[in-house]
């Protein structure tokens, strides 16, 4: 009798059914949506933070280069000899990641000696710039004077500077410059370090049998980029280096190009026996900022970061997007949520006004409160399940459509704004672009569909005491 | 004696205004009799039924069913009593619109948790006690007038109650129908003999009660007494003039 009554009843007003099923659904499905959009905001942070770090990686360590050491790569495009005039040239420079100065290894052994240390390993992060073209040749004028230069890199200057007519006779040529960032890998313990969280997606990975081998990785995008692929080479500087295996890394990372054993890296960017970033994993989150003390007293001019440092950094689209999502998300859900409840509450109680006639023959008939109000409750629960159903679906859509229509975030970590510095160091800043994914989880489902009910439950509750208080005759005099 | 009413008064606030419904019934009712209760609209014969029938409490007097003060029960005590002890005939038939013939009936035995397989055999044979067996799986919506009401017979008898309270039972019905269902009532009061009390305007209906009442502003105007008894066959009513004139 309880269910036929309350599916009778629910098919008899199933448009008003409906439409506090729906009322339920918008506010579940926004819950649903708003949750899953934080929830992949957090996950992006989390990827932007696990990119600078590695997976496992709890501190890192670097040195600010000092402003007399940094400095722009110099080319000079004049000729060694008249000869050389309108011939080929193809020229690289090695330089340290800019603003890092080189630290020695010693202090490898150093940071690992200290309390609380479970692994250190250090790498040598560097940049390959490649100027290629033609060294200029003059037309005209005096045939012994030495070609002028046709073009420097982004820095370089001229150099013997000539008057303005001798300069007209000269014939320039186009010039490509490129750039290659490569990371050197101490191949003693890749679980640490710029390759912990990197998959091989073709090729293998480098082991330690590779310590003093020309072999390299290359990340899948790079690789794409210059087609290159497993068993070619690449010229660093004058060493060829063969491609082993081709790499990914997790979404958002701030990649190298290329992997080189740490010996070569030190070799071609002569810093032997030397790194300039390291990482240290600690015993235990807690020990972390222990850890980070013990090393700023041993390297008082070094900068170490732990995560909680990197999460403060984190600006940009990225973070102003996890802002939105916590506070002008958790409002807008908080108020659909409450105006879904008003909503259900109030077509709830009109029902039961335009059935006081009906409650009030049921209770003429014997029937108690308690049962009028479980009969109540029985057709709010059912609306409050379809309105859960609904919800969830619309919520996953709503993801979806999120996760499909939103821009990349980008966020920008470390001091990328500083004005007046040394080029070096407005360039270690860096930025990273992460898709932003939305993830409905079971746990996700499960409040979501607990609302709904609990809304229903609230909707029910209400309508169903109301009708509980009438009294018989009261509600057969308000019709008769 | 069933019911014995003592200077029962019901007072109603209505827009800051008190309203004397009942002004102070002395009344009394015997098991088996069958009443009409008669009087001009607003006159408190409904809130009067409504007391017989528990569904209200008295505002000050006595009104006692079976030596049982109702004025001083719980509403819980209330409910218990009015699902044992009556069964209700409305005007508007008040059947429930989503329910069929059969289900309206199985309403009045959910109070008592009857077993479903009981309840069904039960409300069958109510339905079919009132010449509706072959209605059982219609809505009221399906149905006329007078099989509505005869659904709400059926609804109020299933529970063989020892009072059966009607409330203007043919106000909606055409002339023919409401023969049938007075007649109907007739004869299972008759066979039952379970007290019948019946709110009417209709005159040629309350001629067939053995005992009528007049009611006027809230108060017991005239009584007629024995015009009828259980065998006899039924007479015209006397018109309310000549019956004031006759008692009291």
């Amino acid at each position: 009798m309880f269910f036929t009554y309350v599916f009778r009843e629910l098919r008899r007003r199933h448009r008003q059914a409906l439409l506090t099923a729906l009322g339920l659904a918008v506010g579940v499905a926004l819950v649903v949506a708003v949750t899953a959009y934080a929830d992949g905001v957090s996950t992006a942070q989390k990827q932007v933070l696990q990119s600078l770090y590695g997976v496992g990686t709890d501190i890192t360590v670097s040195q600010q280069q000092k402003m007399d050491q940094s400095g722009a790569q110099r080319f000079s495009m004049q000729p060694p000899s008249q000869s050389k005039q309108g011939k080929k040239f193809d020229r690289s420079a090695v330089q340290t990641s800019p603003g890092q100065q080189s630290i020695s290894s010693k202090r490898l052994a150093q940071i690992a000696a200290l309390s609380g240390v479970k692994g250190v390993t250090g790498s040598i992060q560097m940049n390959v710039m490649n100027v290629a073209g033609k060294y200029a040749q003059a037309s005209g004028g005096s045939s012994s004077q030495a070609a002028q230069p046709s073009a420097s890199s982004s820095s370089g200057s001229s150099s013997g500077g000539s008057s303005s007519s001798q300069q007209s006779q000269t014939q320039m040529s186009p010039i490509n410059v490129s750039q290659l960032t490569i990371s050197g890998v101490d191949l003693g313990d890749l679980g640490l370090g710029p390759l912990s969280s990197a998959q091989i997606s073709s090729g293998r990975q480098l082991t330690s049998s590779d310590a003093t081998g020309k072999v390299a990785l290359v990340t899948r995008a790079y690789a794409k980029q210059n087609s290159l692929k497993v068993g070619d080479t690449k010229k660093i500087d004058g060493t060829r280096f063969t491609i082993v295996g081709i790499v990914v890394l997790p979404s958002g990372t701030s990649s190298s190009d290329l992997y080189i054993p740490l010996k070569w890296a030190q070799k071609l960017s002569d810093n032997a026996g030397k790194v300039n970033q390291i990482y240290v994993k600690a015993d235990s989150a807690k020990v972390i900022s222990q850890v980070r003390s013990e090393i700023k007293q041993l390297m008082p001019k070094a900068t170490v970061t732990t995560s909680a440092d990197l999460a403060s950094q984190v600006s940009g689209s990225l973070s102003s997007a996890s802002t939105l999502a916590d506070r002008l998300g958790t409002w807008l859900a908080g108020a659909a949520l409450v105006a879904a409840f008003a909503v259900a509450s109030l077509l709830t109680v009109s029902a039961v006004a335009r059935r006081v006639r009906e409650f009030g023959t049921l209770k003429a008939l014997g029937w108690k409160g308690r049962r009028i109000v479980g009969q109540v409750l029985g057709e709010s629960m059912v609306q409050g399940v379809i309105g859960a159903g609904l919800g969830v679906a619309l919520g996953i859509v709503g993801a979806r459509l999120i996760a499909h229509f939103s821009p990349a975030l980008k966020a920008t970590l470390g001091n990328a704004g500083t004005q007046g510095g040394p080029p070096g160091v407005q360039q270690a800043a860096q930025s990273v672009t992460v898709a932003l994914t939305t993830p409905v989880s079971l746990g996700l489902i499960a409040i979501a569909v607990g609302l709904a009910l609990a809304g229903a439950l609230i909707a029910g509750g209400f309508g169903g005491w109301r009708a509980s208080r009438l009294r018989p005759a009261d509600a057969l005099r308000r019709v008769d | 004696m069933l019911y014995e009413l003592t200077d029962v008064t019901k007072r109603y606030r209505q827009r800051r205004k008190q309203v004397d419904a009942l002004a102070g019934v002395d009344l009394t009712i015997d098991e088996g009799e069958f009443l009409a209760i008669q009087g001009s609209t607003g006159s408190g014969k409904t809130t009067l039924l409504q007391m017989l029938g528990a569904m209200d409490r008295p505002s000050g007097g006595r009104l006692d069913f079976e030596g049982r003060d109702l004025a001083r029960m719980g509403e819980r005590d209330l409910s218990d009593l009015r699902s044992h002890s009556f069964g209700f005939i409305f005007q508007g038939f008040n059947l429930i619109p989503t329910l069929t013939a059969q289900e309206n009936v199985e309403t009045a035995l959910v109070p008592w948790h009857t077993p479903p397989e009981e309840r069904r055999r039960r409300a069958a044979e109510a339905l079919a006690g009132v010449g509706l067996a072959d209605r059982a799986r219609h809505i009221p919506a399906e149905m006329s007038g007078g099989e509505q009401q005869r659904v709400a017979i059926a609804r109020a008898l299933v529970r063989e109650p020892r009072v059966i309270l009607a409330d203007e039972p043919t106000g909606n019905l055409d002339e023919r129908t409401r023969d049938d269902i007075i007649g109907l009532l007739e004869q299972l009061w008759r066979e039952q003999g379970q007290t019948l009390v019946v709110v009417t305007h209709d005159t040629w209906v309350a001629s067939r009660a053995s005992r009528r009442i007049w009611l006027d502003r809230g108060r017991l105007e005239s009584e007629l007494i024995g015009a009828r008894r259980l065998t006899e066959e039924p007479v015209p009513a006397p018109e309310p003039a000549l019956a004031a004139a006759v008692v009291v």
